[in-house]
């Protein structure tokens, strides 16, 4: 970098942040404002119709879906992650890393685990029945498949969001306050409610938003339970009512309700500040759980490592090696290498592009910064045949532009260069993912305290070296985190990537979909095995990184 | 760093310009709503016998069409392959398609069962048929599709939602042969004989018939050969509790839908597509379909597997296929007013 005064340096710098963020995050909103353009397109008398009839449902349900994926996400993850990390119990070790594993199952898998098990037909129901002499309507069962039966399954695979962005912040809470606080005679729960909790509040809020994000962008498992929601309602108008602007106009909408939870949620914290003011971070003194705590512990953490993982993974487990015609030869190895090349790319420029914008709206707090890096981790909640269809349109429109050109100044033909390519799937990938990244990196860059960066610049250091020297060596585990969670994300994400993979090109997801679509669910568990398993080691290694980050402090 | 970025994003056009450059010599490039599993084989036959590359993208059909629609004259496919009429008439109304004449398939295919201008030909039949538990349910009871709306099926009926396109097609096809009021009246009766309110897919329906849950399921026959060649014993066990009854044989027939092929606009190697949608339509491959997926050849006179013909011979609703296209969204709307979810 050449040498400039200092003034004149950091001023250029500031606009090119400013500016870059800006147009950095246009790009990546370009497929959702493709769609919220749909809302310019008039879709005929089918709105009539869709508020006469589904509309009630759709919104109702997806609200109902979002509060008890709230409620059990929070259940399982702010508990199990306190637990964790500042008590010791038996096994706790293990369970440390173990709460994470939920996380490699994709949500649909899980749901049809869960059928498989507990349904009428399955073998828990038969089983009471053979026992017991019942026929149908003799007895009372909880439903899986309804809308809490949806709830539950997106909440057993979507906690660990909320567990490890909420161990993250207790393990980097300085003990100092918490210790404080218990000087200032404060018990242990009363510490826990009173300071742990308010202080993490940043991560767990930005867990949770991930979580209902997700939840909002779930199409396989409400299908399956027939739950009718946004994302159902969208591809029915579309596929079924044959109404593309109209599906688009449903989507907008949807995005809305992610726009609302977002703003509330900005604006509940907006004066408050979530930094310690002391960075001294010590070994953490564990409180030791004795006796019937001990076992409620164990029990806690149990619960969701069994329900959230064990069971669906045994249940895909005995699948394969009992009923599934699927061999397992050459090309499977292909899916699992596709898997992989597309899951690191897709983090690694995930994690690059959120570091640029979350520092960006760091160095510029303006509300054009702030608007246009909200904008581009809406992607999120958009379910993915959205979010592909928004990265069609202006990829296919820009390779004909460029090609209709260059037939008519050179007469040669470019054909099609991006659409149909992987980098048109990266790309998708980076706008439904983006939000994963940012969020981590967000959190993380929220727990240092800006005075950090005045020191630096005061030093001398121009943003850029700031960032370099200061942050991200302090963001360590985060940008890890933010690393590993979009990889996990990519292994499982299925509808951008049966859209817009090149031809010959498939995945673990797709296959393991393909089979499941077929109703051949047995089948189907050796590739959902496959994702589990390739899933389980960045998982791994996720928790590991944080515990010893932890550590070395 | 942002030296390795630059380095990074090159590497990511590379890659994503490889398949743009493969080279044009012999092949065909294909957009399936069919399943890989499901085509594959048949695809890997063609290639070792012609010596033509087959590059093949499976998705939902919409999705390709769209994808199709986007592309353009530049799209790279040939073929776009589908598993229910309404998609390629839908193709053929979007412009994406191309008619083409070949004597081999005018010969191997019925007319009712292709586009009359050329643009899209079936290849295999999807027959939607009432399955009934033995012994609970006399086949003396059962007649019509319509006959299902008679109170004395209250809770008695399991049926997936009405978001799928199998029930979505049915009820195109009921909405061509008694009009539009008469079948919403037959739906909102219908929808309150249902056992329990509609999820999972067909199989499910079945396996809840086999259970005791309902005493009717009304599901395509391939989901019943495929429970029933099953590794599974539970899923055979299930399905040989039920049996097959074909509606409606003293009138249109039963519902079937086709899987067909159509040619795109863009194609670019149509020599090639013209020949593999011919050899799609071959005996051989037609007693595949049968064997391998338990669908039932739309070419006349091919042997069948013996689970087929266990399930007798019957007449099909010989309807213009294109109404299962034009009549969709009417037949989604209407299932929405009767309740259906």
């Amino acid at each position: 970098m050449e040498k400039a005064p200092k003034t004149n340096r950091s001023k250029l710098s500031g606009n090119w942040w400013s500016v870059g963020t800006s147009a950095m995050a246009a790009i990546f909103s370009i497929p959702v404002l493709v769609v919220l353009g749909f809302l310019f397109v008039p879709a005929g008398e089918i709105w009539s119709h869709l508020v006469d009839t589904v509309l009630k449902d759709y919104v109702l349900n997806s609200l109902s879906l979002m509060l008890g994926v709230a409620l059990g996400s929070l259940l399982l993850g702010v508990g199990t992650a306190w637990l964790a990390s500042m008590c010791s119990f038996t096994g706790r070790g293990i369970f440390e890393w173990m709460l994470l594993l939920p996380l490699a199952i994709p949500a649909y898998i899980i749901a049809y685990t869960y059928t498989g098990m507990l349904d009428f037909s399955g073998p828990v129901q038969s089983a009471l029945r053979e026992a017991y002499g019942w026929g149908y309507g003799d007895y009372w069962f909880p439903e899986i498949r309804s809308l809490w039966g949806a709830a539950l399954m997106l909440s057993l695979v979507l906690y660990p969001y909320v567990y490890l962005l909420t161990r993250a912040a207790f393990l980097n809470q300085s003990l100092c306050v918490l210790d404080v606080s218990r000087t200032l005679g404060n018990g242990v729960w009363r510490s826990f409610f009173t300071v742990a909790l308010p202080l993490a509040r940043p991560s767990i809020v930005a867990g949770l938003s991930l979580a209902l994000m997700e939840t909002l962008a779930d199409y396989g498992t409400v299908q399956y339970f027939g739950v009718s929601t946004f994302t159902t309602g969208i591809f029915r108008t579309w596929y079924g009512l044959d109404n593309a602007p109209a599906a688009a106009q449903l989507s907008a909408m949807l995005l809305m309700f992610v726009l609302i939870l977002i703003m509330l949620e900005k604006n509940s914290r907006k004066k408050s500040r979530y930094h310690n003011t002391s960075q001294r971070h010590q070994a953490i003194n564990r409180i030791p759980l004795k006796g019937w705590k001990n076992f409620a512990a164990v029990l806690y953490c149990g619960v969701a490592v069994l329900f959230g993982f064990l069971l669906p993974a045994g249940q895909l487990v005995i699948w394969t090696f009992t009923i599934s015609e699927e061999s397992i030869d050459g090309a499977f190895f292909d899916l699992i290498y596709h898997t992989l090349l597309l899951g690191g790319l897709a983090s690694f420029f995930a994690l690059l592009f959120a570091l640029f914008l979350g520092y960006g709206q760091r160095l510029h707090n303006n509300p054009i910064v702030r608007l246009s890096v909200r904008l581009s981790g809406m992607g999120y909640a958009v379910p993915g045949t959205v979010v592909a269809v928004g990265v069609i349109i202006p990829f296919a429109w820009l390779d004909n532009t460029l090609d209709g050109w260059m037939r008519s100044q050179f007469d040669y033909s470019t054909g099609l260069i991006l659409s149909g390519s992987l980098f048109a799937l990266l790309f998708a990938y980076l706008v439904r993912f983006l939000a994963v990244s940012l969020q981590t990196v967000e959190a993380g860059l929220g727990r240092i305290k800006p005075s950090m960066d005045e020191a630096g610049r005061s030093l001398g250091y121009s943003p850029n070296e700031v960032l370099r020297f200061i942050h991200l060596p302090m963001l360590r585990g985060s940008l890890l985190t933010a690393l590993l969670l979009v990889f996990v994300d990519v292994l499982k994400e299925l509808p951008a990537t049966l859209i817009l993979r090149p031809f010959n090109f498939n995945t673990l997801a797709v296959r393991a979909y393909e089979l499941a679509a077929d109703e051949r669910l047995a089948d189907a568990a050796p590739a959902s095995l496959a994702i589990v398993a390739v899933g389980i080691i960045p998982v791994i290694l996720l928790s590991y990184s944080i515990t010893r980050s932890r550590q070395s402090k | 760093m942002f030296k390795q970025k630059q380095l990074l994003l090159g590497m990511a056009f590379m890659l994503g310009l490889t398949p743009a450059m493969v080279s044009a010599g012999q092949e065909v490039n294909l957009y399936s709503a069919r399943k890989e599993k499901l085509i594959k084989p048949l695809l890997d036959k063609f290639s070792s016998r012609t010596g033509i590359k087959v590059n093949l993208v499976t998705g939902k059909a919409d999705a390709l069409l769209k994808k199709l629609q986007s592309e353009g004259i530049n799209s790279p496919a040939d073929i776009l392959l589908t598993t229910d009429a309404g998609r390629l008439h839908r193709a053929k109304s979007a412009g994406v398609t191309q008619p083409f004449f070949s004597d081999k398939l005018k010969k191997a295919i019925p007319s009712q069962y292709r586009d009359a201008s050329g643009h899209w030909y079936g290849l295999s039949l999807r027959a939607r048929p009432i399955m009934y538990v033995k012994g609970r349910v006399n086949p003396s009871e059962l007649s019509t599709y319509e006959a299902l709306a008679d109170s004395k099926w209250k809770r008695r009926i399991c049926i997936r939602s009405s978001s799928n396109i199998y029930n979505q097609s049915l009820i195109a096809s009921m909405i061509s042969a008694n009009g539009e009021k008469a079948t919403e009246n037959w739906a909102k009766k219908f929808v309150k004989n249902f056992a329990r309110p509609p999820k999972g897919g067909d199989r499910d329906q079945i396996k809840g018939a086999a259970s005791g849950q309902c005493d009717i399921a009304v599901a395509n026959t391939y989901y019943l050969a495929g429970m029933l060649n099953s590794k599974d014993k539970k899923q055979r066990s299930a399905a040989n509790k039920v049996a097959v009854f074909w509606p409606n044989q003293n009138g249109r027939g039963a519902h079937v839908n086709v899987s067909g092929a159509a040619l795109t606009k863009s194609a670019k190697n149509r020599h090639n597509a013209v020949k593999l949608i011919e050899f799609l339509a071959e005996p051989e491959s037609q007693l595949w379909y049968a064997q391998k997926n338990g669908e039932y050849p739309a070419r006349p006179g091919v042997k069948m597997s013996s689970t087929l013909l266990s399930w007798g011979k019957f007449k099909a609703d010989n309807l213009n296929l294109v109404n299962l296209g034009t009549l969709n969204p009417k037949a989604v709307m209407l299932m929405d007013r009767s309740g259906w979810k």
